[in-house]
């Protein structure tokens, strides 16, 4: 070993049974040009303190599991590497605006329920025999909902997202992009099912316009451009029903 | 299991000062703050209307009080404001609409600020035109 570097990693600590409060733990950790806060993280638990409790999986920023606060910006642990954090200590923290259930673990519970709450599949516009063979989609067809297709529910924007944190039952952006994605499909019939969670209070119009979920999103899927097209669609589709009063399903 | 359940205690942590956590969050502010300055500028006109209304005297008054130096340092820095106001909603306005094609290509996100731009800068000129035009 050449590189003998060290960096000082100041961690946010919380054990529900012993803790009041979370606080601030400190470790001195090695690395190199290729170490992830991931891989630092695995080397606290591995060699200095075994409590500490984080969620990962895949290490190449597709599970969406290991989102946590680096220096306080949103950010994947597997896909932020130490040589990029200038700085003598880096500060980790549980994903901001979720309930910290231990360490850098955050609840989920809330997020899933949305998630489901969107259905969040293909719903036939009408229904179609197997026979009939696939649906025929044109690149246009998919330009139009592509990038909204890849988000991999890491909840970044959530953690980027103000209004979420005031208001924890705005749908949010992560959701609201994916039910945009599905709504956007030329193949889906379920507009109207999900029109009404777009039209509520806490749908889209709760949104304030921050911008910071795009920014911080690592896979481009761009939830404010979603969420705020959707201000004029549900604009749109309530003046929609002062023509067609029979336009909402009942 | 009900023993594991029992012993969670999700700690919700506070949002006070939360625009004061992140720069991003600090610009937003700024945006959102230069909408006094949209509404100063409207109270400024309406001002004017009012004066207009009352007769000759009451409107050349207004046009005076409109040419002292804290009227001009007011409309300078009203005007600063609204110019972070455009740049700022300009920035953001991409996000807003849905995904235009143009022979099959996307339009870019800064594309769409820079017509935003250049409309601006044309209805400005218009506007410029006109007053001059109206004054001779």
């Amino acid at each position: 070993m050449v590189d003998q570097r060290t960096i000082r990693m100041q961690v946010l600590r919380y054990h529900p049974q012993r803790d009041e409060r979370p606080a601030w733990q400190s470790y001195t950790v090695p690395f190199t040009d290729d170490t992830s806060i991931l891989q630092a993280l695995l080397y606290i638990k591995d060699e200095i303190d075994g409590t500490l409790s984080f969620r990962w999986s895949c290490r190449m920023a597709i599970c969406g599991s290991c989102g946590m606060m680096i220096n306080g910006k949103p950010r994947l642990a597997c896909e932020t590497f130490l040589r990029d954090l200038a700085a003598d200590a880096v500060r980790i923290e549980a994903l901001a605006h979720f309930p910290i259930e231990r360490d850098l673990i955050v609840s989920v519970g809330e997020f899933v329920a949305k998630l489901e709450s969107i259905k969040p599949y293909l719903i036939p516009k009408e229904p179609r025999a197997l026979a009939a063979g696939e649906y025929l989609q044109t690149p246009a067809q998919l330009a139009r909902y592509e990038q909204f297709s890849t988000c991999i529910n890491c909840m970044l924007c959530y953690a980027a997202c103000p209004e979420y944190g005031l208001n924890t039952d705005f749908t949010g952006p992560g959701v609201l992009a994916l039910l945009h994605r599905y709504n956007a499909d030329s193949r889906d019939g379920g507009r109207a099912e999900r029109m009404p969670i777009v039209n509520a209070e806490e749908g889209v119009w709760s949104c304030m316009a921050v911008g910071y979920c795009s920014e911080v999103c690592p896979k481009q899927v761009d939830p404010a451009h979603a969420v705020n097209q959707n201000k004029a669609i549900s604009a749109g589709d309530y003046f929609l029903h002062f023509l067609k009063p029979k336009h909402r399903p009942p | 299991m009900s023993d594991a359940a029992g012993a969670r205690r999700p700690y919700v942590r506070s949002m006070r000062g939360w625009w004061r956590r992140d720069p991003f969050f600090a610009r937003y502010m700024l945006r959102e703050a230069t909408s006094v300055a949209v509404l100063a500028y409207a109270l400024v006109l309406t001002v004017g209307l009012v004066r207009l209304a009352q007769g000759e005297a009451a409107w050349n008054g207004w046009l005076a009080a409109l040419r002292s130096p804290w009227a001009v340092l007011l409309h300078l820095l009203l005007f600063a404001a609204m110019v972070f106001h455009a740049l700022s909603w300009f920035e953001i306005m991409p996000k807003t609409l849905p995904a235009i094609f143009i022979g099959g290509r996307r339009l870019s996100a800064a594309t769409i600020t820079r017509s935003g731009w250049a409309a601006t800068v044309l209805a400005s000129i218009a506007l410029c035109a006109l007053a001059w035009w109206w004054r001779s």
